[in-house]
């Protein structure tokens, strides 16, 4: 489907042609990411951040200023009218008036789907709940095309709370286009759900449910690694018992590949050893630096001529 | 024979029969029928049928339902067959079948979804994903439904 004027609402909306196009863009879009290309001069960017999130905002608004365009926006409900009682529709109306596209991120789940529905403007989901992060996705796939040159034939672990994670469920939607093997690593009381579970049978994903790195590191070309967070266990010993099991160290990598690639969406607690840093599996850095020109890539072909 | 049944026939209106048995104070509910309304209805329940041994049927009188209303019927009951009524005679005849779609009829359990949000104009719209048994996907935030899951959260 052609890109332009294209609303970004979940992950599945993008298949394989759709995700390869975007990532020869991003390639080009790389020696562009500390300088100018000013192909988006005169356009503006409405970054609706209902819910902080500073590392997404900035990369959305670093990718709009390296292609020349303006931003205009806000962060957390104070910058709206929203705490004097304005509706989410209502603000969606008002930044449609003034920008060429608005990029949203809201705790509600589907929001951006709303938003797509009522703004003439494209729509970006920049998250919203535990149910979409469609460009986090387009960048994780994007961090695997750059390191293998493909993504076809990869065998991708995906640890920690796969439930709640809300970059998981768009990365496995993404995923499902390309013929892909995964390890799904958690604790029984996270393991995926059943929507997650039933997109992957539908689309015919090869994977597998174990609640043990140990048992599948050597089979893995990648290694997603997302946070398991204390309040998601009714029972704080459990979570105590657990989370060892989930926490990636030199100790673990070194029974697996050499070339395993271990991503992670940022911004980590204690989930990696820092110790991992300096080896080469650390993929994480690289990934989040992608971000700016991947998000280039994106508002170029959503916004450009 | 066929016995007349408890309940005379009706001049015009919808006759929803093959319900499986237990089942037609449900088939009520998801058509959002009640007694607040004055619909003149009549509840056959737990008759002999020779294909489901026994069986549920409901008359509305006065009311024809259109293809549109009726799919719903099949989540709850997906034997029933629909029978429009004028004059006394059978004039349409057919089986219920699962709706692709279904608008406003259910509220999404997930209590962050936007269709929750109060003020929002996002209607409660849910799309089949499954069909044995039958699961919907809220079509805002994509969680799943049971049928029993929407039952409880009818609108
Ligand atoms: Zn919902």
């Amino acid at each position: 489907m052609a890109w332009r004027g294209r609303d970004v609402i979940t992950a599945l909306d993008f298949d394989r042609r759709d995700l390869e196009e975007l990532f020869e863009v991003a390639r080009e879009m790389e020696a562009y990411a500390r300088s100018r290309r000013d192909v988006l001069r005169g356009k503006v960017l409405a970054v609706a951040f209902f819910e902080p999130s500073t590392r997404t905002r900035l990369s959305f608004e670093t990718a709009m200023k390296r292609l020349g365009g303006e931003v205009v926006g806000f962060s957390g409900p104070e910058g709206t009218s929203a705490e004097k009682g304005e509706t989410f529709a209502d603000t969606i109306r008002m930044l449609d008036a003034y920008a060429d596209c608005i990029v949203v991120r809201h705790r509600a789940e589907g929001a951006a789907k709303l938003a797509a529905e009522i703004a003439e403007a494209p729509v970006i989901n920049a998250g919203d709940g535990a149910s979409n992060h469609p460009t986090q996705a387009m960048l994780d796939l994007y961090t695997m095309w750059r390191t293998f040159g493909r993504i076809d034939g990869l065998s991708i672990g995906v640890m920690g709370d796969i439930r709640h994670a809300r970059t998981v469920n768009s990365l496995i939607q993404s995923l499902s286009n390309f013929d892909v093997s995964l390890y799904l690593i958690a604790p029984e009381t996270l393991y995926p759900r059943r929507e997650v579970l039933d997109l992957m049978e539908r689309r015919s994903v090869r994977y597998v449910v174990v609640d043990n790195a140990k048992e599948v590191i050597g089979k893995l070309d990648v290694l997603y690694v997302v946070r398991i967070q204390k309040e998601r266990f009714l029972d704080p010993l459990e979570y105590e018992r657990v989370k060892g099991s989930y926490r990636v160290t030199p100790e673990l990598l070194s029974r697996g590949k050499p070339h395993l690639l271990v991503m992670h969406p940022l911004p980590r607690v204690d989930e990696i050893d820092p110790a991992v840093d300096s080896t080469p599996h650390a993929g994480y850095f690289r990934q989040a630096s992608l971000g700016v020109p991947l998000r280039m890539a994106l508002l170029y072909m959503v916004l450009g001529e | 024979m066929e016995r007349e049944l408890v309940v005379k026939k009706i001049r015009r209106g919808t006759v929803i029969d093959h319900i499986p048995a237990g089942k037609a104070l449900q088939v009520l509910r998801v058509l959002g029928i009640d007694a607040a309304d004055g619909q003149v209805v009549a509840l056959v329940m737990n008759v002999e049928s020779s294909k489901l041994g026994r069986k549920d049927i409901v008359k509305i009188e006065g009311r024809e339902l259109s293809k549109e209303e009726t799919g719903i019927i099949a989540l709850i009951a997906p034997t029933a067959t629909i029978n429009i009524i004028r004059d006394f005679q059978v004039v349409d005849k057919y089986k219920v079948s699962l709706p692709h779609i279904v608008v406003g009829r259910f509220r999404c359990s997930n209590p962050i979804c936007i269709t929750n949000m109060p003020g929002e104009p996002a209607t409660y719209r849910f799309v089949l994903v499954r069909e044995e048994p039958p699961i919907l996907s809220c079509d805002y935030c994509g969680r799943y439904h049971t049928v029993e899951e929407l039952m409880g959260s009818i609108t």
